[in-house]
């Protein structure tokens, strides 16, 4: 009996997927690598989702020069060896002509050197600078680099005279990565650290670490994470009767940050990508309308408002329709016209890649904002 | 001053999530007891506590206490079904199928979950207000409060069902000699159920009062599960008080660890004296000396 | 036919096969899927000596297979090591770690040392991540080298093929050595019993440190050949879940039978690409069945396929005697 029902399910699966696809000219495959579950989901959902949405519009739009999309998702949980198995699916099995994704830099790592090997353009949507530096051939990134993001919270910083600071960071790629940079730049900035801890993704209570800032003379704490820590340092905080600054990363710029902090989330600096904040921009802001309808489309398909990251998604798919519409599908005509992109205004920032710069993007791709009231206000 | 005033927070931090690690390792400890299974599903039992909570609450309107009680029926429903779907039917119930069923068990109402809530994490409202509470120079939750009170409450609670009632002292006749039980006409069966009922009901309860403090997802109950895991294992299986002191031990050494020690290693810590005492006290640090179960 | 004999031919019969797949697979994307089963099919093994023969259940044996791909890694990347040399300690080292830790887990029985070893597993987890400095944290170490033979580099799917698959047929006839041998009669017998064992003259305890040992160290082995077929290793890859994993492949394959870790490894291998038409539903599928094997298949797939395997056979059998 269920084996039957399981049946159905999949024939009617398969006529769904194969009406989808019975158009005259063989579709462009497009591979995408999403840690869709795993610890990493927060990044992989959006993203599917996002990438789902973007080639569906397209298509319909009547696709790239006539041509549809398909879009083939694979989830790699977070984890290297699955994301290395289906890199070679896709460039093997699939034949795709561009991948995007990977979500995490992690990931990313891991299937550099199978795309560099098979000459296929990949389009990452992880933020570890060292994706890109030193540059490879193939390789190409839409996630802004920690590397912009922390000089915006020194330079508020210096302007408030914040000169010994505590970091707080969570021990995955993410919170790693961040507490590099932030070392790093503090150096630079002459910022002086005083206090570096750290804590577990899964961890529910910090109040031991934010005692031990408590007890110490920083004047500032910056917590590195992503959902749900950063929301329970923020309620600790506020446990604690803390009065310091609290910045966070661009890893907490959702409504979900918001809501999950709740009270805590008051005052909060971080720096964001101009996605929460695209109503506040000037009109002349290039990346107004691709944000606003981003924004939009989002919500109407999935009833939740989209974030930064299923951004990268989002950008990733614009930057290889680009390219296709400008050199064809094949990899390396995508992967030349990929490097040629100027000015491309999409939702992590404007792009413009070069043969020695695969990241494309300069620290105006983020902007200060902070939580009053429950929203976001854009720092000038 | 200052350096007292850190202390008595750690201190403070330390026993607040001992105590629900204790709460969690409580409901280890009555399968356990009743039916040598160490159930690796525990920990989903406080997922489904708090996550059916939040759905009755914030996505049906329902109010607090219905919300609750409905919630801890649930999760009890899906305690009952583990037992009498699992459990019971498996013929040769040697320690290895029962981990693996478990386990299998637990990523199954994990899937589950996963697959009708979704993947986000969710915050409960507390249930009075938000306000720390200044103690000594430390501050705790009012939520603490609740969970603090609510655990003693279960203990003692617990301790008179064993001692006083028939059918508590059925489940320890059970326990300590299950043939001898069922020859002097206790239902062994009806009792390893039972078991499953009452610790899935109490895993859940820990699940609901925790949410407001440490929020919920899917896959809260892997951790918590481990941590309230440890807490039976330091403090004996055997006796109640023994798992409350296993628990409150190992958020105090936690928060000392990470305030004192490093953070970064505090998960470390915890399951390094998991090792220690099992190899050097495996009855735990708070029970009496057992002969061995060959 | 006499058992041992069977036995060996079987062996041979398997290894012709695993040595002609490649023809009919050229430069297919099958080929790269068989050479991570050629990987988890050395870890099922390894964890099969344990589990299956001696009867001990280990929750952390993804800590052995990242301790061996972590050396090796390490040695290769910072010290400038040769491949074969790192290989060589991290299955050395490995192998001393378990025997070391050895006395003390295997001291407790049943659900004690599921949590013994679990706890094991977490804290290696928890080194491999915090250790930044030397391990690169949870971003991952990366530009492992290939393995090479004086001009010949393991960096394609066929000659990794070959690679890994050589070593996990001698990983197999290894073990099927030592099933056959005393050790794996002792072995058995602490499985069935070990106080019956130990009255009949079985020294349990240093036997089962020394299969635990043995078992850490083709972990190990696997572990090294997986980071330098990778060239790219990350926690993640270690932790919790493929302890789990691990074990999922030794129950659906058949507990104490050689082949069925190789069913086992190639089924939850290939399992992904099959359940990718649930999207997430494979998470439930996983559960379901561990649960269902368990209950209603105890002695995993292997048992199954004999059984059909021996009703066929009985029924040609009684086909040719009716003909004749």
């Amino acid at each position: 009996m269920l084996k039957q029902m399981f049946r159905v399910v999949i024939s009617v699966l398969f006529v769904v997927l194969m009406a989808g696809s019975a158009v005259a000219a063989p579709p462009i495959k497009i591979g995408a690598l999403f840690a869709v579950s795993g610890p990493a989901s927060f990044l992989g959902e959006p993203e599917r989702n996002t990438a789902k949405m973007m080639v569906d519009e397209i298509n319909k739009a009547g696709g790239i020069k006539g041509r549809q999309l398909e879009l083939i998702v694979i989830d790699t949980q977070g984890d290297a060896t699955k994301a290395v198995q289906g890199v070679n699916k896709l460039i093997k099995d699939d034949k795709v002509a561009a991948i995007i994704g990977p979500s995490t830099t992690g990931d990313t790592m891991a299937v550099i050197p199978v795309v560099e090997k098979a000459e296929i353009p990949m389009v990452s949507c992880a933020a570890g600078v060292k994706i890109t530096d030193p540059t490879k051939k193939w390789v190409f990134k839409t996630a802004q680099n920690d590397a912009l993001a922390v000089p915006k919270i020194f330079d508020h910083m210096k302007k408030q005279k914040i000169n010994k600071i505590a970091i707080l960071t969570v021990s995955d790629g993410f919170g790693s990565s961040g507490r590099e940079q932030l070392v790093l730049h503090a150096k630079q900035f002459g910022i002086q650290i005083i206090s570096d801890e750290t804590y577990g993704p899964k961890d529910t209570d910090m109040t031991a670490q934010l005692t031990k800032i408590r007890g110490s003379e920083a004047q500032a704490i910056v917590c590195w994470g992503t959902n749900p820590g950063p929301a329970v340092v923020a309620r600790n905080v506020k446990q604690l009767g803390i009065t310091l600054p609290l910045y966070m990363s661009h890893g907490v710029s959702s409504k979900k940050f918001i809501e999950l902090a709740d009270d805590g989330a008051e005052g909060i600096i971080l720096p964001s990508g101009r996605v929460v904040v695209a109503d506040q921009l000037s009109k002349s802001d290039p990346q107004k309308k691709a944000l606003l309808n981003y924004v939009e489309n989002y919500k109407k398909h999935y009833n939740v408002e989209g974030d930064h990251f299923g951004g990268h998604a989002y950008d990733a798919i614009m930057l290889i329709k680009g390219a296709i519409e400008r050199g064809g599908d094949s990899p390396a005509a995508i992967r030349d016209q990929l490097e040629k992109t100027v000015k491309y205004a999409g939702i992590g920032g404007t792009f413009s890649y070069s043969a020695q710069d695969h990241a494309g993007l300069t620290s105006d791709a983020f902007v200060l904002v902070q939580i009053k009231n429950k929203g976001w206000t854009l720092l000038k | 001053m200052d350096n007292s005033r850190q202390l008595i927070q750690y201190v403070l931090s330390g026993l607040s999530n001992g105590a629900i690690y204790a709460l969690i390792g409580f409901g280890f400890a009555i399968i356990y007891n009743a039916t040598g299974i160490i159930n690796f599903a525990q920990g989903e039992f406080v997922m489904l506590g708090g996550m059916l909570t939040l759905f009755f609450l914030v996505f049906l309107n329902f109010p607090l206490v219905p919300s609750i009680v409905l919630a801890i029926l649930i999760s009890t429903a899906v305690g009952i079904a583990f037992e009498r779907l699992a459990i019971r039917p498996l013929k040769n119930a040697n320690p290895l199928s029962l981990v693996i069923i478990t386990i299998g068990a637990s990523i199954l109402i994990r899937g589950i979950a996963m697959l009708v809530w979704g993947k986000d994490t969710h915050a409960l409202p507390a249930f009075s207000g938000n306000e720390p509470l200044h103690i000594a120079g430390a501050t705790i939750m009012p939520q603490h409060l609740w969970i603090f009170s609510i655990t003693v409450l279960i203990i003692a609670a617990n301790k008179l069902f064993f001692n006083y009632s028939i059918i508590g002292k059925a489940m320890r006749a059970c326990a300590y000699n299950s043939q001898a039980a069922s020859l002097v006409g206790i239902n062994v069966k009806t009792m390893v159920l039972l078991s499953f009922v009452i610790s899935s009901a109490i895993g859940s309860m820990a699940g609901i009062i925790i949410a407001p403090l440490t929020m919920t997802s899917y896959d809260v109950g892997i951790m918590l599960g481990l941590k309230g895991f440890c807490a039976v294992i330091i403090g004996g299986m055997s006796s109640g008080l023994g798992t409350v002191m296993g628990g409150l031990l190992l958020g105090l050494l936690e928060s000392l660890g990470a305030g004192y020690i490093s953070a970064s290693y505090k998960d470390a810590i915890a399951f390094i004296i998991l090792l220690l005492i099992l190899f050097i006290r495996p009855e735990g640090l708070f029970a009496k000396k057992e002969t061995e179960r060959v | 036919m006499t058992k041992e004999k069977r036995e060996i031919l079987i062996f041979l019969i398997f290894t012709l096969a695993v040595l002609i797949t490649p023809l009919f697979l050229r430069g297919s994307y099958y080929l790269n899927v068989l050479v991570f089963i050629g990987i988890n099919t050395m870890l099922a093994i390894a964890l099969n000596l344990l589990l299956g023969y001696a009867g001990q259940i280990s929750l952390g044996h993804a800590a052995f297979f990242g301790l061996g791909a972590y050396i090796s890694g390490i040695l290769t990347t910072r010290f400038s090591f040769d491949p074969w040399l790192a290989m060589i300690i991290s299955a050395l080292m490995s192998g001393g770690l378990a025997f070391i830790i050895g006395f003390p887990i295997l001291k407790l029985k049943g659900h004690y040392l599921a949590m013994a070893t679990l706890g094991f597993g977490i804290i290696m987890f928890i080194i491999f991540n915090e250790t930044v400095a030397l391990t690169g944290g949870p971003s991952g170490l990366s530009g492992i080298p290939n393995i090479h033979i004086n001009s010949l580099v393991f960096d394609n799917d066929l000659n990794n093929y070959y690679l890994i698959w050589v070593i996990t047929l001698m990983v197999m006839l290894l073990s099927i050595n030592l099933s056959q041998s005393r050790i794996g009669r002792a072995l058995r017998a602490i499985h069935d019993s070990e106080v019956a064992a130990r009255v009949m003259g079985v020294n349990a305890r240093v036997l089962k440190v020394q299969i635990f040992a043995v078992s850490a160290l083709i972990s190990a082995v696997a572990g090294s050949l997986y980071a330098h077929t990778m060239t790219f290793i990350s926690p993640a890859s270690f932790g919790f879940n493929f302890s789990i994993e691990l074990v999922t492949m030794v129950i659906i394959g058949g507990l104490g039978s050689i082949y069925g870790s190789f069913l086992g490894a190639a089924i939850l291998t290939v399992l992904p690409e099959f359940l990718r038409v649930l999207q997430d539903f494979d998470i439930v599928v996983y559960g379901l069945m561990l649960i269902l094997m368990t209950m209603f298949m105890p002695g995993g797939l292997i048992s199954g396929l004999r059984l059909i395997g021996e009703a066929i056979g009985s029924r040609i059998k009684r086909k040719s005697v009716s003909n004749a």
